[in-house]
């Protein structure tokens, strides 16, 4: 099959659904220049009055967006740094989100909110290293975060055809991978978690940025006689609950590997839900591998002790392995 | 303070006589709703506070005179007055602040979040100015779809100095955004006068965005209309956004529970020189000098109001209260299994 790059299955997810639907159209900082590629011609193929590019105002242009949305348009709003949403807080918690209830169902607010580059990127210190998904989760807002091409395209096309708002994280790291991506146009369901790899003695429920990493130290721990599940719910909000037990009860060991801050992050979630419905099936206890409670200190050295890194991932997967000491 | 004091010559009025009759009556029926919103807050018949719109009456009026059923405004948390306005029923508001099903939000929104976005309504807002960017996003969909429509945003003088009203100003100005920008100036936020908060009238930031900015006496329905009138003819003709402000004053207090409380940013005598211009009275005054109607005429239109408010509180009373299995009900178009999740299983 066709490979293309993460960037380039966002880009092919913009053209098309575009294409497809006039009442799309896109909004936010230099999304018309397009320089990392996910907008790359968009304003050729749909004009400059589909393909805002606005003044430094995140605020003013997510309430926009919404005034939008009321009056029957399909916005997608581009964030071109996951912490810009801080400055639009009011307008994306306060009104889109809880407009469609406040006002009894009145209205249906169908807004994608892109946030780019999410997570850490190395040397990229406080303001432009954040995974701001447990906010938006707590403000209820639907939440993905795909971690492969494929699932870029598919979840960015769902995204844009639902009728509430959702915030599409992609996830910096991620970007520059490729895989098989049909080039016609389909969707992926939200609410459906995804094996990707199949294991027998641990499951590692990793978000985002972190499949790949999972991956990888599953490889590296089949070399120990290790077999690690990597179960990615792609979609956080909703999330798929049934799909988590099922993939924790298989395997009765859990790691749950999520680059947000440990103190109500999206694993603190996840781990409540196993203890409440999973609990009989475990083994050990569940342990968490997340980002430390501060922000991103700049020196890679620091940056390094705050990330939930590969390191850690395979140490915590030992650990629920030989429980006290003894294979579990 | 830009308004003008002297009431003894009115100019005659220029609005047909059964348009005169309707802004008279709306006037009346904003006032009285207010009035016998308190009434119900104090029965504990209305939960929490509400935020009352009397003294205003005219601007939110003479606005809405000159707009169209398709035109689309934001409001406030003080919103009654403006939704009365725009053309909402008050048995359908009365239901929602008594937190009923048949109001206009089902009863999940109450005061600060009214809105019937069928008659171009996009909602009461407890933030303040974060209307402002909404109405902009909504004339960019009339342009874009050539429609003739505008859109207009209401808020105080307490949302001059929020950023996203600025944001809104600027992005209306160099997009050209069919927008009418309506400031009421009551002179406080809450308790603090405009003066200490601003060193210029609100109309005068406006041709630093680029667009025209006017003033003029909100106690007049009649020069609340014409200055809407004008900017609302410029935005449907492309002529771009306008930034209007209207002084005006509110007779009561920020909310209804300010009667219980001792304040002292307003003195007697300051509240009793606006009450003497009272926008209704002078109004109802003025179309029996200019021979519109009658005294009689007048009484007629007072038992209307009167007739629609008793009718609005027996239909909120009447109505049926919200089935609490269905409290999570709204939050999605598209529902997923416990999305939204309850709090205990």
């Amino acid at each position: 099959m066709r490979k293309l790059r993460y960037l380039q299955a966002m880009n092919e997810a913009y053209l098309q659904e575009m294409a497809r639907d006039e009442s799309i159209f896109i909004i936010g900082e230099d999304i018309r220049g397009g320089i990392r590629g996910e907008t790359k011609g968009l304003l050729e193929a749909f004009g400059p009055d589909r393909v805002i590019d606005t003044p430094i105002s995140e605020a003013g242009f997510v309430g926009f967006a919404t005034g939008a949305a009321m009056a029957g348009m399909r916005p997608i709003v581009q964030f071109q740094v996951p912490s810009l949403i801080y400055v639009a807080f009011d307008q994306i918690v306060n009104q889109a989100a809880k407009l469609p209830l406040m006002l009894g169902g009145q209205t249906r607010l169908p807004i994608t909110y892109t946030i780019m580059v999410a997570g850490s990127r190395g040397g990229q210190a406080g303001q432009h290293s954040d995974n701001p998904y447990p906010f938006l989760l707590h403000a209820g807002l639907k939440v993905v975060s795909p971690s492969t091409p494929y699932e870029a395209k598919g979840l960015m096309v769902t995204a844009i055809r639902e009728s509430d708002p959702v915030a599409f994280l992609a996830p910096a790291m991620v970007l520059g991978q490729r895989g098989d991506v049909p080039e016609e146009l389909y969707s992926i369901p939200f609410g459906k978690g995804d094996v990707k790899r199949e294991g027998t003695d641990v499951t590692v429920v990793a978000v985002g940025n972190l499949v790949p990493d999972a991956l990888a130290v599953a490889e590296q721990l089949a070399q120990e006689g290790i077999s690690v599940k990597v179960w990615d719910p792609r979609t956080l909000l909703p999330l798929d609950r049934e799909g988590l037990c099922d993939a924790v009860s298989s395997t009765g060991r859990v790691v749950l590997y999520d680059d947000s801050n440990r103190t109500c992050g999206f694993a603190a979630e996840l781990s409540a839900i196993i203890g409440e419905r999973a609990f009989g099936s475990l083994r050990a206890p569940i342990k968490r591998v997340t980002r430390a409670d501060i922000p991103m200190p700049f020196a890679t050295i620091l940056e390094q002790a705050v990330l939930p890194t590969r390191e850690r991932l395979a140490t915590a997967i030992r650990s629920v392995c030989f429980h006290n000491g003894v294979p579990a | 303070m830009n308004a003008r004091v002297d009431t003894d010559r009115p100019t005659p009025i220029s609005i047909p006589a059964s348009r005169a009759a309707e802004l008279y009556k709306r006037m009346k029926l904003i006032r009285r709703f207010e009035e016998t919103v308190v009434t119900l807050v104090d029965n504990n018949e209305i939960a929490g506070v509400t935020h009352e719109y009397v003294g205003q009456e005219a601007v939110a009026v003479g606005v809405c005179a000159a707009l169209r059923d398709e035109d689309i405004i934001t409001s406030t948390h003080r919103g009654h007055g403006h939704i009365i306005a725009k053309g909402g029923e008050v048995r359908f508001m009365l239901a929602e602040l008594l937190g009923r099903t048949t109001g206009y939000n089902k009863g999940r929104g109450g005061s600060m979040h009214i809105a019937d976005v069928g008659l171009g309504i996009y909602g009461a807002n407890g933030i303040v100015g974060a209307g402002a960017p909404m109405a902009c996003g909504a004339a960019y969909r009339f342009k874009r779809a050539g429609w003739d429509r505008v859109a207009v945003p209401f808020f105080g003088d307490g949302a001059i100095n929020q950023g996203v009203l600025h944001e809104s100003l600027n992005m209306a100005a160099i997009w050209n955004l069919p927008v009418v920008f309506v400031c009421e100036n009551n002179m406080y936020a809450i308790t603090t006068p405009l003066s200490e908060v601003s060193k210029v009238q609100p109309h005068e930031r406006a041709p630093a965005y680029g667009m025209p900015g006017e003033v003029a006496d909100g106690m007049d329905v009649q020069a609340v209309y014409d200055a809407t009138y004008r900017a609302v003819e410029r935005a449907r003709t492309g002529g771009g956004p306008t930034f209007l402000e209207f002084t005006t004053y509110r007779y009561v207090g920020h909310y209804t529970a300010e009667r219980l409380m001792k304040t002292s940013y307003r003195t007697p005598e300051e509240i009793e020189l606006w009450r003497r211009r009272d926008a209704i009275e002078a109004w109802g005054r003025r179309m029996v000098a200019d021979g519109l109607w009658t005294m009689h005429e007048r009484d007629a239109a007072d038992r209307e109001v009167e007739s629609l408010l008793e009718e609005g509180v027996a239909f909120a009373r009447q109505s049926p209260a919200p089935d609490a299995a269905d409290a999570l009900k709204y939050m999605y178009d598209t529902t997923y299994p416990e999305t939204p999740a309850w709090g205990a299983e």
